[in-house]
């Protein structure tokens, strides 16, 4: 298909969405990422059963947290597509990498370069 | 095992926004298997307050450690040579661990990370209910296992009151009343001629009516 998507997303892969424990998004943010966002099978159809659905709780969890610390719950989502469907694995990225810009970089990226300044 | 929950992350941030160098202290035991207090908890809350301190331009060092349990002071002494360091400590134990780790490191802060709600079962993964309010005499042997202090509202010893309706309690049509689960049982069990007997008044000086307790075993003291 040759799709082009952003070339800012930096893609982990994991064997299965239910392997995203919290504590993976929280890290990627105290690291310093601008956004998350984790991709997953469509919901029902799950090789493992619930893999997804575990994955998309861990998600809510972790926008909770986020908005508590004022690092803004926005910047981790979910979304669901099946393996086959390339055009939506693009048009999730651009969604997602509009959505990061509009709200800008993450807030303690400021206070990194402070440190190392 | 003694059931808790985890505080909101603002009242935490509230405690100890104020330190600079602050340890959290996990706990090994119940609050790992009820996913309030055990490693991966302290591990999301330390990265949680890190990014707080971050965006607020604080410069804030957190620190993780999780004991086999808090309510022993042989593992309390692990993080005697370390503690020195810290300003705080949030512990994630249950108000016991808590107290214990207070009490042992009295020059310390220290602050409850979680809500501790009751001794309970998990009845499933997220879900957990009462079952013992350590009342200090067990009348589990007459009640066909089933415990009327923990389970009925209004702690009955000779039940159901006129509250019970088609098996639930009057407090909510979610709970199910612990005398009509009672007689159930002993039916099933052929005791229902227990059911029958009536219970004597119960001596609450053992509960926490008689004032904090201590249990001390002559045969096994040091």
């Amino acid at each position: 298909m040759r799709l082009q998507y952003p070339s800012n997303i930096k893609i982990v892969s994991v064997p299965c969405t239910g392997k995203i424990d919290l504590i993976y998004l929280l890290k990627s943010f105290e690291k310093g990422a601008d956004g998350v966002y984790v991709l997953g099978c469509i919901e029902g159809e799950c090789r493992f059963g619930t893999g997804n659905l575990r994955a998309r709780k861990r998600v809510t969890q972790a926008q909770k947290i986020l908005d508590s610390i004022g690092i803004g719950g926005d910047r981790v989502q979910m979304y669901n597509l099946s393996s086959s469907e390339g055009p939506r694995f693009a048009e999730f990225a651009a969604e997602m990498t509009n959505k990061i810009r509009e709200l800008g970089p993450n807030p303690i990226k400021r206070f990194r370069e402070k440190l190392a300044a | 095992m003694i059931i808790a929950e985890k505080k909101p992350i603002e009242e935490v941030i509230e405690m100890v926004k104020d330190f600079r160098k602050i340890l959290i202290v996990g706990c090994n035991e119940c609050v790992t298997v009820c996913e309030a207090g055990g490693k991966r908890e302290v591990a999301v809350l330390a990265s949680s307050l890190r990014m707080y301190f971050m965006n607020q331009g604080k410069d804030t060092q957190i620190d993780e450690v999780t004991l086999e349990r808090q309510c022993d002071r042989e593992y309390l002494e692990e993080i005697r040579n370390r503690i020195e360091q810290y300003d705080v400590v949030i512990s994630l134990a249950c108000g016991v661990g808590v107290q214990f780790l207070a009490e042992t490191y009295s020059r310390f802060p220290v602050y409850p990370g979680v809500n501790t709600c009751f001794m309970g079962v998990t009845e499933e993964r997220g879900v957990w209910s009462e079952r013992c309010q350590g009342c200090g005499q067990c009348i589990l042997g007459s009640t066909g296992g089933i415990c009327p202090i923990s389970r009925c509202a209004k702690r009955l010893l000779n039940g159901p009151c006129g509250g019970s309706t088609k098996g639930k309690c009057e407090i909510s049509k979610d709970l199910d009343c612990a005398w009509q689960l009672i007689i159930d049982r002993l039916k099933e069990l052929d005791r229902l001629d227990e059911y029958e007997q009536i219970a004597p008044i119960k001596d609450w000086s053992t509960e926490r009516a008689g004032g904090p307790r201590r249990v001390v075993r002559e045969d096994v003291r040091q």
